[in-house]
């Protein structure tokens, strides 16, 4: 059977993904661009509009990074406006459970539920850095071992706040004056991290209660997605790669009872459409030239040397010294484990190919996933979904917030002409959308 | 007084009376979806209401199984209502005492960005049994020490609404920075019970600092008032002598635990101090809420925060009938001034703490 594609939209953050010097790029920050990319996503009939989430802004050598998009509005508050003017669009926020009580995460996204009519969605991410938690009162005391048993204590519990209602205790009977059965949505719990009781005040949404998107790649991140998600945000776009992730994660469902398609894989991927695919290929080097400046390159190259490496020159030669492992030259990113094969792999292809650090860095990274002609394009994440390297892609542009425009008329046309994406919602929970069960 | 009466609506539920909800008029739904919010503040807007405040409290309301036993989270609420609104004011309830404080201040200056200027908040605390058992963090606090917190809680969040200068986005493409990072500041702030280091997430809010307000209802409620820029007062004991305390607290420096806080209001006119009483119009008529607000004006106050028993019955009532006799006898301006809630309220946009005079 033909599978049906799921997509999602990513407004694209602080990262280098977005070219906010672009001048077609527009604010990062005013609800306009907010609302004119979820508007282009419901126009192609998308699954859901993501956002991320930032809690401390990134350094660099003890510094504020100033190079990519800094500062964005906070991702619940953005959805719940986007509730009012979006009628289908699934909403995903990314919140941190480290640095929120898994009570107040329950009330604020089950609002977004309800007063979207069942279109939120909950991206669980941890965090264990005492550098993040600076900013928080249960500050980073959690060890990296932890987070994940306190991740998931805290998604247990609000799946159990979330259903403290059974269903059938709202009556609203007006006449007879009874609004809900006594007793309704009383819970407790104890756990490692938390033990609480008392009373949930919100009755289960139109789509029983929020969709959990996860997008940990360890192995316990992977564990835990298999039990407790209904979308893994991978990072796996390659073919190859995401066919081996995604063999990797369904294969872990069934001891959980699960069946593959109550688990959608969603790798993030980026798009580069134009007319020809030789086209296409010119705007996507144009387009990563944009993203990786000389200081960019530079901060990327820190990140992996973990050393301070403000006196090369980007259009040298790659530094000579050895990565340091576990520095804090960067803060607030992900970093390497073991920066040493990189770095070996870095000098291999510079010298073979005769390329500059920033050259490298460009070549390294390059993230963009799906390059073309709107047909090849089509074909390829035709070919993604249908040969299981996942279920359907997060796309992230990298202009904001016209950055979808190319994908969802171009695209978008050709996948619902070939049977394998909706031309219009079939229902309007975002449960409907990803073919979720309640 | 030139400008007027401010007026506020309070959106709770159905509306104050907890039988509000069992009216034919009412779709029991439409407090669960937020339309009944939403229709509440499209009303009060079209009348020329200056705000709409959103009732809220860390813990569910009551088990009572012929009262409306759910609430939205307020912030969400309020954030629905914002786009399909234009120029009221909207300010949700925002308990401090469990909730982070640089959550607080970021939910807050997002719903002034996506408002364009229109947002503020209601300060309050949780002092209940009931709210510390459903986070499990703490035990109950008595209301001293809560308040106490709750003041470095809006000390704090004003300390990061200022960590971005308004002009620190630079998008400098000849240089490659997107912010001039001398802009961005951290706050480092420590108080007894919390620390921020800063800067904020979100960028400096259209308002500068969006509104603070405080509702009193106990006396540490009411020496916390001082810190705020709208206090809402009940409507009990001898009005005008507490209103002309609350103006005489504005602007000192408070001292706590020995440590200075440091508020920036608007000296020269805040708190602004709205009476507020529960009213239900569409049994009594306007007349005697005519009269009562009358003898308000008379005591002093800036305005009134009117809690509709129900919010399909009285908001109507409040917008056809009310506010044009309000306006005829020049109690309350044209309803015309538009911008940002600050500008209707006559509030300066508050000068960033860290930006230096000159450059």
């Amino acid at each position: 059977m033909t599978k049906q594609i799921h997509l999602a939209a990513h407004f694209p953050g602080v990262n280098n993904t977005t070219v906010w010097s672009d001048p077609a790029a527009g604010s990062q920050i005013d609800f306009g661009s907010f609302r004119k990319l979820a508007e282009t996503a419901e126009r192609g009939t998308f699954d859901f509009f993501f956002l991320a989430e930032g809690l401390r802004l990134r350094e660099v050598k003890g510094q504020i990074h100033d190079l990519d998009v800094v500062g964005r509005p906070e991702s619940l508050t953005v959805l719940s406006a986007l509730a009012a003017v979006t009628t289908h669009l699934g909403l995903a926020a990314t919140v941190n459970s480290t640095f929120n009580e898994p009570y107040e995460l329950a009330k604020r996204l089950s609002t977004l539920d309800h007063v979207s009519n069942g279109r939120a969605a909950w991206n669980v991410v941890t965090s264990w850095d005492a550098f993040t938690g600076e900013n928080f009162r249960r500050g980073g005391y959690l060890d990296k071992g932890d987070r994940y048993v306190r991740a998931q204590e805290s998604l247990r519990i609000v799946r159990k706040l979330w259903d403290s209602w059974n269903g059938d205790e709202l009556v609203l009977d007006q006449a007879a004056g009874a609004f809900a059965r006594e007793g309704a949505g009383a819970f407790a719990d104890e756990g490692a991290h938390f033990t609480l009781r008392g009373r949930f005040g919100l009755p289960p949404s139109p789509q029983g209660r929020p969709v959990i998107i996860q997008a940990g790649d360890s192995d316990e991140g992977r564990e835990f997605a298999a039990s407790s998600a209904d979308v893994i945000f991978s990072r796996h776009g390659t073919f190859e790669g995401g066919q081996t992730f995604y063999k990797d994660v369904k294969a872990r469902l069934a001891k959980y009872g699960r069946t593959d398609d109550s688990l959608k894989i969603m790798p993030a991927v980026t798009v580069v459409v134009a007319d020809t695919d030789a086209d296409a290929i010119e705007k996507a080097a144009y387009i990563r030239e944009q993203q990786v400046s000389g200081p960019t390159a530079l901060v990327l190259a820190e990140l992996l040397w973990g050393r301070d490496l403000s006196a090369y020159d980007p259009d040298g030669p790659l530094p000579a010294e050895d990565p340091v492992v576990g520095s804090s030259v960067t803060q607030g990113r992900v970093g390497y484990n073991d920066p040493f094969p990189i770095v070996s792999e870095w000098r291999a292809q510079a010298e073979a190919n005769g390329w500059s650090l920033r050259q490298t860095v460009i070549n390294q990274q390059n993230r963009q996933t799906f390059v073309g002609s709107p047909t090849t394009v089509a074909e390829a994440v035709n070919r993604h979904v249908q040969e299981n390297a996942a279920d359907g892609f997060v796309l992230v542009p990298h202009l904001t917030p016209s950055g979808l425009d190319d994908f969802v008329d171009r695209v978008v046309p050709l996948l619902r002409e070939r049977g394998v994406f909706r031309s219009e919602y079939a229902g309007t929970t975002l449960r409907d959308h990803l073919g979720l069960q309640p | 007084m030139s400008r007027g009466l401010i007026t506020a609506i309070e959106i709770d539920g159905a509306g104050g009376d907890p039988g509000a909800w069992r009216g034919p008029e009412v779709d029991p739904r439409a407090i669960l979806t937020g339309e009944l919010a939403v229709r509440a503040a499209q009303r009060a807007e079209a009348a020329g209401v200056d705000l709409v405040t959103f009732a809220d409290a860390l813990e569910a309301p009551d088990d009572v199984p012929d009262r409306v036993s759910v609430r939205l989270d307020a912030l969400g609420l309020a954030a629905r209502v914002a786009p399909v609104t234009q120029r009221i004011g909207l300010l949700p309830t925002i308990t401090v005492t469990h909730t982070e404080p640089f959550h607080v201040q970021a939910s807050v200056a997002t719903l002034d960005h996506i408002s364009g200027g229109r947002a503020g908040w209601i300060a309050d605390v949780s002092t209940s049994a009931e709210a510390a058992a459903v986070i499990g963090r703490r035990e109950p606090a008595p209301a001293a020490e809560t308040w106490r917190e709750a003041r470095y809680v809006v000390d704090a969040g004003r300390r990061l609404w200022d960590s971005w200068e308004d002009d620190a986005i630079i998008r400098d493409v000849a240089t490659g920075r997107f912010v001039d990072r001398e802009k961005l500041h951290y706050v480092d702030l420590e108080t007894p019970t919390f620390s921020v280091k800063g800067p904020s997430i979100v960028p400096r809010p259209p308002q500068g600092h969006p509104i603070t307000a405080i509702r009193v209802t106990t006396p540490e409620a009411l020496e916390a008032a001082g810190d705020a820029e709208l206090v809402f007062l009940p409507n009990s004991g001898d009005l005008s002598k507490q209103v002309l305390e609350l103006r005489e607290n504005a602007g000192r420096s408070v001292t706590l635990d020995g440590r200075s806080v440091t508020l920036t209001l608007d000296q020269a006119v805040g708190p602004l101090v709205l009476v507020s009483a529960e009213v239900r119009p569409h049994v009594d008529g306007v007349e005697r809420l005519l009269d009562l607000i009358e003898g308000w004006a008379a005591a002093g106050v800036d305005g009134v925060q009117l809690r509709p028993a129900s919010l399909e019955l009285d908001v109507p009532v409040i917008a056809e009938q009310l506010l044009p006799v309000l306006r005829e006898r020049g109690l309350v301006g044209s309803g015309e001034r538009g911008g940002s809630l600050r500008g209707r309220l006559g509030l300066r946009r508050p000068v960033n703490r860290y930006a230096r005079s000159v450059r």
